[in-house]
């Protein structure tokens, strides 16, 4: 279970301009929301600072009971290396790790036996589809599988919370609704929450509910596919 | 290519200030080390060159003749001689100087003729002190302004003299003002001094003014039947080209170090050239897009190098002028290798050299940039638009035939001869071997990284996940590394033989109690046999062993010979590399010689060849038995028995002589009753071990110069580590970003630049070492078998190499660590900023 209560975050801490406030949110595992809203209201802002990022100016953040909002940085690396997955717009798969490697690498964050982690990452890759190229290179796919191997990559270790920002950004749509829907599924089948920021109205509709970022919180709104 | 294409080059130089700076830096320590070295001898020799033509004035001709002099007979003849215009004498003694380390050259002329012959070594009196007649008194002396300053005592003081066992105190009647500012020497009448240093009817040198329209070449070969053996005629001109060819191997040595520097700089320009090529290829792809030929494209790249070039010459111009100066105020014009002593040049600007060493420069830059110029001009506009990793440029193509193919041509051309006496393909083949290890680099990185596993742990997995896929980074940010740990392991190596031989072989050389000598420089002082007597009947001794000093002229296009007449049979052993010490006559009854190394080398000598020795106004044949190390004499030395040599020559006296102690007693007993013995004499006793200790220290003030340039070496290998890693690091924040984001903290990411820098370091340290072996090789093996005919034993100074080798791999793990500081710095959030 992820709690947000009372979140808020100001341009550069206390002194500066209100970026939102009074942000709240209870997201149970296995559920997937989509924040949408204007450029520069804060839907990136919100993510990094769930993710322990960027530091909030006021409120909690729980994730299975435990407050995050006090953890010091190396604590919440921590956590992010056990506990969330991350999905970005530009892919970010190292170069220099064949494509079962950087699904692996969560895995060798978690001092996961190398047998096992190459295991667990070819088993993922097939489940992207992509399981018969684990040995392959990232500079050899195309952006969709990139991306299917970068959601692989998010989803290895089980994480509780998966954090995805404009997935599907630079992908054409029909490809964009592969990856979607691989991602989506992936997190309700592995009974994750996820966290989808996205632009894309078709997207957002995807999910189990549409929440609006306003300077005074979150509102959930009704979005047709 | 016009302005506002120059700028979007040249203005990617200020954007990367760091690397700009170090690479300029770089570039600027070869340069300057290199131009420091060229002026400094330059002017030595200058000076030298000076002197000589100096002290031969007008002559067309000098008949040179051993140290000990020749039959003052000969003057006259010469004199005579229709082709002979004016003939002056002189009697050229280097006189040892009581309780100083330095002596002086004293000449002893004729005023009457050196004022036709030599005018500026005429000397001028000081009426007040000198007298009518002052140019011809006894104990009357000149001092030259540099004499003077050196010495101290002016016109009217004294100067205290050794000549054989006597001090002597000659009064400073004026000074010879032609001398100029650089030259230490003093003048007296020729009578005198052949008196005072008992050389009574004997000269050193004859200078000879031809009759109008004899030609150089006809009067030689007339006048060449007169001379006796052992005495040459030769062109005033060659007596200096001797001597710097003599200093020439060292000085070829030293440039040599310095220009190895400017390539571990030009290594530099092309790491962080490769490394901004890298960083801009998307915006190098952009310009080709929007219509930017490939040629103008290379043109730019390549005009980015030779700027970088440019400024670091003339940073390193200036650098070097100071660098000279200094060097004259602390080390001397020789940087302490002795060569040019009692000259005492001054620095000058040298259009010429410093252009070269400018234009190096500029080669340096251009040279540095060339290969990743090429790699950017070549690759396709629209691939490097897509792709933004660098993996993909610094995967480096393996070169594997290219390496073996350089190491092999290295190899060959350790075969062949010096030329002009310079180990020309020796240096060729270290810069092959520098450039085979840079080759081969990849593939060493490929195979250290297979052998290697990344394990358990994460960053190390990281690291050599990294390594593995992208050898180039190492390729980046080793080059430097390896050549500076190849010219510091091969110093290191050579330096640790060539002590170690030089310690072997004063043990060999020095196996007596106790030794004794006239005087710790100079000639003018000797031992008579009354002194060796009274020696051999001190309380305590055992037995004495005399040893006889002289130099001998055996071609006129070689530096003299050295002399050496002691016991062989019953002294000291001989260090031979070749041949037997048994001093027997052959069948041919010629008595046993022994040459050193270099004598056997320039005179092409091998054992059981005969060797035509002239002295004591004779030629005598010896046999070679032997050939022997000598360290202390480049130009060559022959060994020959005591009493072969007075047998010849009748003289009887000694230079130094060796003593042992009898069984139980102690040395420095028997040392304590020969200084209250010989109380008041300036005789020097010393000890093997004190002995020992005085050539190691001059030994490691030679090699001072050396180790200050591989340590400028080290330094610029370490700053292509840190310029690298610090691009690298700029270039991967993205990746940085997104271990954050995966849970990695900064200290991780620190360690994991850590770790890929000592890893990088390592295999480059790896290369380096073994390149720095097999240039070691080469170094004692063919440069200085070839430049100073010197063999030694290999000995590798394994801790001091472990210790190097540590050391520089932490250094650079640190140097990575902090040249990434600020791509780790930098918000997880802000290096995926296009994403969120």
């Amino acid at each position: 279970m992820l709690e947000l209560d009372g979140l808020a975050k100001r341009f550069d801490g206390q002194a500066g301009r209100a970026l939102f406030s009074h942000v709240s949110l209870r997201l149970a595992p296995g559920e997937c929301v989509a924040i949408m809203g204007e450029s520069g209201v804060g839907k990136s802002t919100l993510l990094n600072c769930i993710a322990g990022l960027e530091a909030v100016d006021a409120g909690s953040i729980r994730l299975d009971g435990t407050e995050l909002v006090a953890l010091d940085d190396d604590a919440f690396a921590r956590l992010r290396r056990r506990s969330y997955g991350f999905v970005f717009q530009a892919f970010h798969l190292l170069p220099h790790l064949t494509l079962a490697q950087n699904v692996a690498l969560p895995l060798w964050l978690l001092d996961c036996a190398a047998a096992e982690a190459q295991q667990r990452a070819t088993a993922m890759l097939a489940q992207v589809g992509l399981g018969d190229r684990a040995d392959d290179w990232p500079r050899h796919l195309s952006g969709g599988e990139m991306q299917r191997v970068a959601i692989a990559r998010a989803l290895v270790h089980r994480p509780t919370l998966v954090l995805a920002d404009e997935p599907t950004g630079n992908l054409d749509a029909e490809r964009a609704a592969d990856v979607l829907e691989l991602l989506l599924g992936s997190i309700r089948s592995a009974g994750a929450i996820g966290i989808l920021v996205t632009h894309s109205r078709a997207a957002a509709a995807r999910t189990d509910r549409v929440l609006r970022l306003t300077a005074t919180g979150l509102a959930e709104e009704a979005v047709a596919a | 290519m016009n302005a506002g294409l120059r700028h979007v080059f040249l203005a990617s130089l200020a954007r990367r200030r760091l690397a700009t700076a170090l690479s300029l830096l770089a570039i600027a320590l070869g340069v300057a080390l290199g131009l420091a070295v060229q002026l400094i001898h330059g002017a030595a020799l200058d000076e030298f060159g000076r002197g000589m033509r100096l002290v031969a004035g007008e002559a067309d001709l000098q008949v040179m003749g051993p140290r000990t002099g020749f039959d003052d007979a000969l003057y006259v003849l010469l004199a005579q001689r229709p082709e002979v215009a004016d003939a002056s004498p002189i009697l050229e003694v280097e006189a040892s100087l009581p309780q100083r380390d330095d002596s002086l050259r004293v000449f002893g002329v004729d005023a009457l003729r050196v004022r036709r012959v030599q005018p500026a070594l005429m000397p001028v009196p000081e009426a007040e002190v000198a007298g009518e007649f002052g140019i011809f008194a006894a104990d009357g002396v000149f001092l030259s302004p540099a004499a003077q300053a050196a010495l101290g005592p002016g016109t009217g003081g004294t100067l205290a003299v050794l000549a054989g066992p006597r001090e002597e105190h000659l009064r400073i009647l004026g000074s010879v003002p032609g001398a100029g500012r650089g030259q230490r020497l003093a003048v007296m009448d020729i009578a005198a001094a052949q008196r005072l240093f008992d050389q009574v009817g004997r000269v050193t040198r004859i200078d000879l003014r031809l009759a109008q329209g004899v030609d150089r070449a006809a009067a030689i070969e007339r006048l060449r039947p007169l001379l006796p053996p052992g005495v040459e005629l030769l062109a005033p001109e060659a007596a200096a080209s001797q001597v710097a060819g003599l200093s020439r191997a060292y000085r070829v040595n030293l440039t040599m170090l310095a220009a190895i520097a400017l390539l571990t700089g030009g290594f530099l320009v092309f790491s962080t050239q490769l490394l901004s090529v890298v960083r801009r290829r998307q915006e190098l792809a952009l310009l080709r897009a929007l219509g930017l030929d490939r040629r103008t494209l290379l043109r730019g790249l390549l005009a980015e190098g030779a700027l970088l070039g440019f400024v670091g010459g003339l940073v390193g111009v200036a650098l070097g002028y100071a660098l000279s100066a200094l060097a004259f105020s602390i080390v001397g014009a020789d940087l302490g290798a002795g060569y040019f002593e009692g000259v005492e040049p001054g620095l000058r600007f040298e259009p010429l050299a410093t252009a070269v060493y400018l234009v190096l420069g500029v080669a340096a830059g251009v040279a540095g940039a060339w290969l990743p110029a090429r790699e950017a001009s070549r690759v396709a506009p629209a691939r490097a638009l897509r792709a933004s990793d660098d993996v993909e440029v610094l995967r480096a193509r393996p070169r594997g035939p290219a390496a073996l193919a350089s190491l092999g041509l290295a190899l060959l051309l350790c075969l062949l001869p010096p030329l002009g006496g310079i180990p020309v393909f020796g240096y060729a083949a270290i810069a092959l071997i520098l450039a085979g290890s840079v080759l081969v680099l990849p593939a060493v990185v490929r195979l250290a990284m297979r052998a290697l596993d990344g394990g358990r742990f994460v960053l190390l997995r990281l690291a050599h996940a990294r390594l593995a896929a992208a050898p180039g980074q190492v390729v980046v940010a080793g080059a430097g590394v390896v050549a500076s740990v190849a010219l510091a392991a091969a110093m290191a190596i050579m330096v640790s033989s060539f002590r170690t031989s030089v310690d072997d072989w004063l043990s060999d050389v020095l196996p007596a109690d106790l030794y004794l000598r006239a005087s710790s420089s100079g000639a003018s002082a000797f031992l008579t046999p009354e002194v060796i007597a009274q020696v051999a009947a001190t309380p305590g001794v055992s037995s004495v062993q005399p040893v006889r000093f002289d130099t001998l002229r055996l071609d006129e296009a070689q530096f003299p010979v050295t002399l050496i007449a002691r016991p062989v049979a019953e002294g000291a052993p001989v260090p031979l590399v070749e041949g037997d010490a048994a001093s027997v006559r052959g069948a041919d009854g010629l008595p046993p010689a022994w040459v050193s190394e270099a004598m056997a080398d320039l005179f092409r000598l091998a054992v059981g060849d005969t060797l035509s020795l002239p002295f004591g106004g004779a030629p005598h044949r010896f046999r070679v038995a032997g050939v022997w190390r000598d360290y202390a004499r480049q130009h060559g030395a022959v060994l020959v028995e005591l009493a072969d040599y007075r047998a010849l020559t009748n003289d009887s006296r000694s230079n130094n002589v060796a003593i042992r102690v009898a069984p139980g007693v102690q040395a420095e007993t028997v040392a304590a009753a020969l200084q209250a013995q010989f109380v008041g004499r300036n005789f020097e006793l010393a000890a093997p071990g004190e002995i020992r200790a005085t050539t190691l220290a001059v030994f490691d003030r030679t090699f001072l110069v050396t180790y200050l340039m591989e340590a400028v070496a080290i330094l610029i290998g370490l700053f292509g580590v840190s310029t690298s890693f610090a691009a690298l690091a700029t270039a991967r924040r993205k990746e940085f970003g997104m271990l954050r984001h995966l849970g990695l903290t900064r200290r991780d990411i620190g360690r994991l630049l850590a770790l890929e820098g000592a890893l990088g370091a390592a295999v480059g340290v790896a290369v380096g070492l073994a390149a720095g072996g097999a240039v070691a090789l080469v170094l004692v093996e063919v440069v200085n078998r070839q430049s100073f005919h010197w063999s030694m034993d290999i000995r590798l100074p394994l801790a001091a190499l472990a210790a190097f080798a540590v050391t520089l791999v932490l250094l650079a793990a640190v140097a990575a660590r902090l040249s990434g500081y600020q791509a780790m710095r930098q918000s997880a959030v802000l290096a995926v900023r296009e994403d969120w």
